[in-house]
């Protein structure tokens, strides 16, 4: 990161998170925008934060279900088999 | 994940033994539970494990249940317990107390500044861009991967992170914070080099 603004780097470090999420403040926003606009190796930072989230969230699937055996053992372990219904995959 | 789980399960009808009512929050949740268990351990055997330990604890203590947190984030809470205990039995080191924040103060400064962000998705969620993000989930330290896990990857919130870890709000931003940073750095390095190799290619 650039000397000079090693104070405004380290700001942006803190708030990265809240900056991603979407939970900080406009005016804090507009800080970062100005900052990152002016410092690259910050803006490659925050984007490549943001797209680490991103594949984590792309790659992990909640569609994916129980496997049934795994289901079927579970029920049975928990004397449920009498609602055991057929998986909805 | 939490969009697919039924809000009408009744506390009450659980509480008493109503075993339809607790066949309907299995089916609810079990898919969750488990993937959970089978990111934090690693093997199906371990993860099923957890799934089964996690229901049979809950029905064993739902008569004591208050609500003052909601099912999930409860169901969470054992699931994680059985989780660490599987873990300990190997590594009785683990620790993801509020205690155990010797290294929360340290902030992790970014080393890699390779744009990999702008790469076509078929590269980064090919099967070997998969397996390196799985890699690098799993070579986070304990303590961190837990919140990641939960907030991440669970999506629960850092309230719900936070109850469920027995941690303070502070700390899961924190522990988060350096979870996505690492991850951040492991990615950047693996993409780095591919980059790289591409470029070498021709």
């Amino acid at each position: 990161m650039v000397e000079s603004t090693h104070e405004t780097c380290e700001g942006l470090l803190g708030s990265l998170s809240d900056y991603i999420d979407g939970d900080l403040g406009a005016e804090l926003c507009r800080q970062i925008e100005k900052h990152i606009a002016e410092c690259e190796d910050c803006r490659i930072v925050v984007d490549t934060t943001r797209k680490t989230i991103d594949l984590v969230h792309a790659s992990n699937d909640p569609q994916t279900g129980l496997p049934d055996d795994v289901r079927n053992r579970l029920y049975k372990r928990l004397n449920l088999d009498d609602y055991l219904k057929p998986s909805a995959k | 994940m939490v969009e697919t789980i039924i809000q009408d399960i009744s506390i009450e009808a659980l509480r008493n033994g109503d075993r339809a009512e607790f066949a309907q929050l299995v089916d609810a949740y079990s898919a969750p539970i488990y993937r959970l268990g089978l990111r934090m351990l690693g093997n199906e055997q371990d993860a099923e494990d957890v799934l089964q330990n996690t229901f049979l604890s809950a029905l064993t203590h739902l008569p004591a249940f208050e609500g003052r947190s909601s099912v999930l984030t409860w169901l969470y809470r054992i699931a994680v317990n059985e989780a660490l205990m599987i873990l300990r039995r190997g590594k009785p080191e683990v620790n993801i107390d509020d205690t155990d924040s010797s290294d929360d103060n340290d902030q992790i400064s970014p080393t890699q500044f390779v744009d990999w962000s702008a790469l076509p998705e078929d590269e980064l969620l090919s099967a070997e861009g998969k397996q390196a993000l799985d890699t690098a989930i799993r070579n986070l330290p304990e303590n961190l991967r837990m919140v990641f896990l939960l907030r991440d990857i669970q999506d629960l919130s850092i309230k719900d992170t936070a109850d469920t870890l027995n941690l303070t709000e502070v700390n899961v931003k924190v522990r988060l914070l350096r979870a996505r940073l690492l991850l951040r750095e492991q990615l950047s390095y693996y993409y780095g080099e591919r980059m790289k190799k591409e470029k070498s290619n021709g």
